[in-house]
């Protein structure tokens, strides 16, 4: 069961609340990544707000689900999420990439609870969170294993060896998210190394596929739930997204990838989601 | 000399031990399993072997995601491709995140013999070495392989094994105790210490024999945990040997004679040799040539003692 159980309306209001602790906080550090994390924000908020069985107060839970980000880049978000579901203070935020912080510009799971395994080398989730898949499935439980992966990130061949290890083994308590917003560093992804066709690529490795808008919540709760019901092979929802989603000036470019708003930018960027760096700082602080 | 036995059979006897000891142990391989030994584990406890395919990197990450569910996995492949392939695996998300996964390295050294190079792992300890949380243990023999494997299990944390794929010399025996983290002194004497790890062992022993008949009087010790390294051992030797010579079958750069030269170099300077392979490749050979060829050797040994000791 997951622990907040949003519904729709309430999970589009708790995405608009990550997306402004992501540009606060950025502003805050004047260091980290902007564009994949808001692109990612509505799939990775669905997925701790309505799907994912986490306990926030026992993060080691032995019965949770477990989720990888395998794009530690999106840190971001990730911290976001976090601190929003009680993993820790949200003031905490206000320390990312600090050193007198436990927010490390790549996530360190010795340092921050709710993190299953540091990341910040592309490419690797996957294969970890099939290990895991595989483990639960040797205790006989009914734990299930998610990861977020990026689409750049799909040009690590690693991944394709975990993308047939666990169609071999048949993990269907598997669950990979791609947030597929066709930019990375060098630019648009078609350009740098075309992945395409995605989707043709993981069904014939012996994958269920979902192909969703991956900014639209009724599609991304539906396809979630719907891989939870699918039985003998894994399943990959491949989420169609903007780089820079909700702020206007960072749609759609690859630019945007690794750097953050600078502050006026950040303010311009704040009042596009509806509030201001001194009201969204304060509810850090106090938070 | 005695009795020969593989210490890559040591290694699938100890997996079998280890299995046996722990539920929670699962071996997985990629596409080696009768060479590196884990077919005596896969035979005994097929639900908990898994084969991963020639996908090594994937292995080490499946490990990785093993241990977060309480498993203590043992990835295996040829030690060549364990770190050298799967480096970056070993670093960001095994050290990093400090699991609990062992690495069992086969084909260590250059006694792999015919397969050459590629095959003749000479740089698992230089590059693990650098990684904060890894454990490295560098058995001397069958029984050293098997005590190390079962032993492995019960330390928390990032640990690997290296053992090689012929017959080598038996100096130990099903008796002899194996403490993690500890040298053990098997010869003692003043003049000279031998600070071994692995298969060197037994050639420091018939160098230490060799040496008694010019009335060298030789200390050999044997350290098979490579990291974290027993100082206290390797200090005592300094101050009362006065010189030392390691001797390890792997690159000299950045190895166990490197190792222990950190130590003393900070603790107690004293004039040092290293034997072992001196920044080449490896080559195609019959092991024992190979182990002549690239001064691996009692007489070698006995040559760097010499010169060592002309700078006490
Ligand atoms: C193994 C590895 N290579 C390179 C990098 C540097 N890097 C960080 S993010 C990134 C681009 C990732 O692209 P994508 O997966 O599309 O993420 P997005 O740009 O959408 O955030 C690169 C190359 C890295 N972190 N890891």
């Amino acid at each position: 069961m997951n622990p907040f159980n949003l519904e729709i309306e309430k999970l589009k209001q708790k995405a608009l609340d990550i997306r402004r602790d992501i540009i606060t906080l950025l502003i805050e550090s004047q260091s980290g990544h902007s564009g994949g994390p808001l692109s990612c924000t509505d799939m990775a908020t669905a997925l701790y707000f309505n799907i994912l069985n986490h306990d926030p107060q026992n993060p080691g839970n032995p019965q949770r689900d477990l989720n990888f980000f395998s794009i530690g880049h999106v840190s971001p978000l990730i911290y976001s999420l976090l601190a929003e579901s009680g993993y820790f203070p949200l003031k905490d935020l206000l320390s990312f990439r600090k050193m007198e912080g436990h927010l490390e510009g790549h996530p360190n799971c010795l340092h921050t609870p709710g993190i299953e395994v540091s990341a910040g080398s592309l490419g690797q989730g996957l294969s970890i969170a099939c290990g895991t898949a595989y483990g639960i499935k040797m205790d006989r439980t009914e734990r299930r294993v998610y990861c977020i992966m990026g689409d750049g990130e799909q040009q690590e061949g690693s991944i394709w060896e975990a993308v047939m290890f666990s169609a071999h083994y048949k993990l269907d308590n598997l669950c990979g998210i791609i947030d597929y917003n066709h930019r990375q560093i060098d630019g648009e992804t078609e350009d740098v190394m075309d992945i395409s066709p995605l989707t043709e690529k993981y069904w014939s490795f012996g994958w269920n596929v979902y192909e969703i808008n991956g900014h639209d919540m009724n599609e991304i709760v539906g396809a979630l739930k719907a891989a939870n019901d699918c039985k003998g092979k894994p399943s990959i929802i491949i989420g169609h997204t903007e780089m820079g989603k909700g702020v206007s000036f960072m749609e759609g470019l690859a630019e945007w990838h690794g750097k953050p708003p600078k502050p006026d930018q950040g303010e311009k960027a704040l009042a596009e989601l509806g509030t201001t760096y001194a009201e969204w700082s304060e509810r850090l602080r106090n938070g | 000399m005695g009795e020969m036995k593989k210490t890559r059979v040591g290694f699938g006897h100890g997996l079998v031990d280890a299995g046996e000891k722990n539920k929670n142990v699962v071996v997985l391989v990629g596409d080696l399993r009768d060479s590196t030994n884990v077919n005596f584990f896969a035979e005994k406890f097929p639900e908990r072997f898994i084969e991963v395919g020639i996908a090594e990197q994937n292995m080490a990450n499946v490990a990785a995601g093993l241990s977060l569910t309480g498993k203590i996995p043992f990835f295996t492949t040829y030690g060549a491709f364990a770190t050298c392939r799967c480096l970056d695996m070993l670093r960001v998300t095994i050290c990093y995140s400090n699991l609990n996964v062992k690495i069992g390295g086969a084909h260590g050294g250059i006694s792999v013999g015919p397969d050459g190079a590629t095959h003749q792992a000479l740089e698992e300890i230089s590059i693990l070495r650098s990684l904060p949380n890894m454990k490295i243990i560098v058995p001397c023999d069958y029984f050293e392989t098997r005590k190390a494997t079962l032993a492995a299990i019960d330390i928390d944390g990032p640990l690997y094994i290296r053992f090689g794929r012929e017959n080598v010399p038996v100096v130990t025996d099903k008796d002899t105790p194996f403490e993690f983290g500890k040298g053990v002194v098997y010869r003692d004497g003043g003049d000279i210490a031998i600070l071994a790890c692995g298969v060197m062992l037994y050639e420091a022993l018939e160098a230490a024999h060799e040496l008694e008949r010019d009335g060298i009087d030789t200390r050999v010790i044997n350290i098979h945990t490579v990291k974290p390294i027993d100082e206290t051992i390797i200090i005592k030797a300094a101050s009362e040997c006065g010189a030392i010579v390691t001797a390890e079958e792997h690159q000299v750069y950045g190895g166990f004679g490197s190792a222990v030269a950190e130590v003393i170099a900070k603790n107690n300077p004293v004039p040092m040799e290293f034997i072992g392979v001196q920044d080449s490749f490896g080559r195609s050979g019959p092991p024992e040539e190979l182990m002549k060829a690239y001064h691996l050797k009692a007489k070698d040994i006995i040559g760097a003692v010499k010169r060592v000791l002309k700078r006490k």
